[in-house]
């Protein structure tokens, strides 16, 4: 039998998920709670502080990375979720799911380069 | 003893007399600390011979009972019936050819546990004059759970990637495999490959878990097939970034 190369888009998957995992109570906790509540002063995500950090070449490049893997995640999730709920036509799946992901990849890109 | 009148609607399949599954029932006078074999054994004791079913240890040990009961796969030894209600429908495995009555084929599941080489592959003999092989209590861990199957089905019952792909390697056997690649005393890994990281092997699964809910020795199949996952996406882009570390052995002591 062969070897399957679904490793590839699995990696990018697991990656997702595992960043989304860490990141996402965090986001939620800082702006869902500690700005509210007053625990973070509302300069300390104004505009112009927030935009040095993701204009930095490093921001850039760490929101490129964390971007592309939650593309990656939901491509290939909805792929299985498709194969589950029925529709066999793994083909068309894959172009629809993995295009969406690699077409927000580029845009992700050069929305970032653009800032 | 005042014992409790349970109606058991059981699915038959008579190949010489029907040419589909139909459903008989029986009252059956149970007793409290009854389980469904129990039941059934009463029905083929005492209503009617002609009812087939497969068991043998009565103690959640061998697999052999394993059957749908109120749409729950389940060893029929482990089901209690104080847990049940007093209406109870007992269905062969799903996802398996109906042999006869509550028997399912085992055919295939047999050839996927043998295509996935369910045995100790060791690079060469122990060195110990004894012929063992030792292996400390962590290493023992690290396989222990995935190696409690005994193999009762349950979890290709309830697997839907397995209802739909009948190629795809099912629960059962890939937590198999994974038991033998997580043991210090395995050198096999590689050998396994071809089956298990194929796309009707690990690679078919989609993670829906409902394996690891039913199966009644906690074996978790789906935390086996994620760990091996990881383990097969590390090999691929070893093996994409360094094709000649292929053909060496899987070096001893890696177990991941």
């Amino acid at each position: 039998m062969a070897r399957s190369h679904k490793p590839v888009v699995w990696g990018l998957f697991a990656a997702g998920g595992t960043a989304s995992a860490f990141l996402v109570p965090v986001l939620a906790i800082t702006l869902g709670f500690a700005v509210p509540l007053g625990l973070l002063s509302p300069t300390d995500l104004s505009f112009d502080r927030v935009y040095s950090i993701v204009s930095h070449p490093l921001g850039r490049l760490v929101l490129f990375g964390y971007m592309t893997v939650c593309f990656w995640h939901a491509a290939h999730r909805t792929r299985t979720t498709a194969h589950d709920v029925g529709l066999h036509n793994d083909r068309v799946t894959m172009i629809v799911c993995y295009g969406a992901a690699g077409l927000s990849t580029v845009l992700a890109a050069l929305f970032l380069l653009s800032l | 003893m005042s014992a409790r009148q349970i109606t058991l609607e059981v699915l038959r399949y008579r190949p010489e007399s029907e040419s589909e599954p139909v459903f008989q029932s029986y009252s059956v006078p149970c007793q409290k600390e009854w389980v469904v074999l129990d039941a059934l054994n009463y029905v083929k004791d005492n209503l009617d011979r002609t009812l087939s079913f497969r068991w043998s240890c009565h103690m959640a040990v061998c697999g052999s009972c394993g059957m749908v009961i109120n749409d729950n796969p389940m060893l029929s030894c482990k089901a209690f019936l104080r847990d049940l209600p007093d209406h109870i429908r007992v269905e062969p495995l799903q996802n398996f050819p109906i042999e006869r009555d509550l028997m399912v084929s085992l055919d295939d599941f047999m050839d996927k546990l043998k295509s996935v080489k369910p045995y100790l592959i060791p690079k060469q003999p122990t060195a110990d004059p004894d012929g063992t092989y030792k292996q400390s209590s962590a290493q023992l861990k690290k396989f222990k759970p995935f190696a409690m199957c005994i193999n009762c089905m349950a979890c290709y019952s309830v697997c839907p990637q397995y209802g739909l792909n009948d190629g795809f390697a099912g629960p059962a056997a890939l937590a198999l495999a994974h038991r033998y690649n997580a043991d210090s005393r395995d050198q096999g890994r590689r050998a396994r490959e071809d089956v298990v990281a194929s796309n009707t092997g690990i690679w078919e699964c989609t993670f829906v878990g409902a394996c690891s809910e039913v199966c009644p020795k906690n074996v978790d199949p789906a935390a086996a097939i994620q760990q091996t996952k990881i383990a097969s996406t590390v090999d691929y882009f070893k093996d994409l970034l360094m094709p000649s570390g292929r053909k060496i052995a899987h070096p001893e002591g890696d177990t991941t």
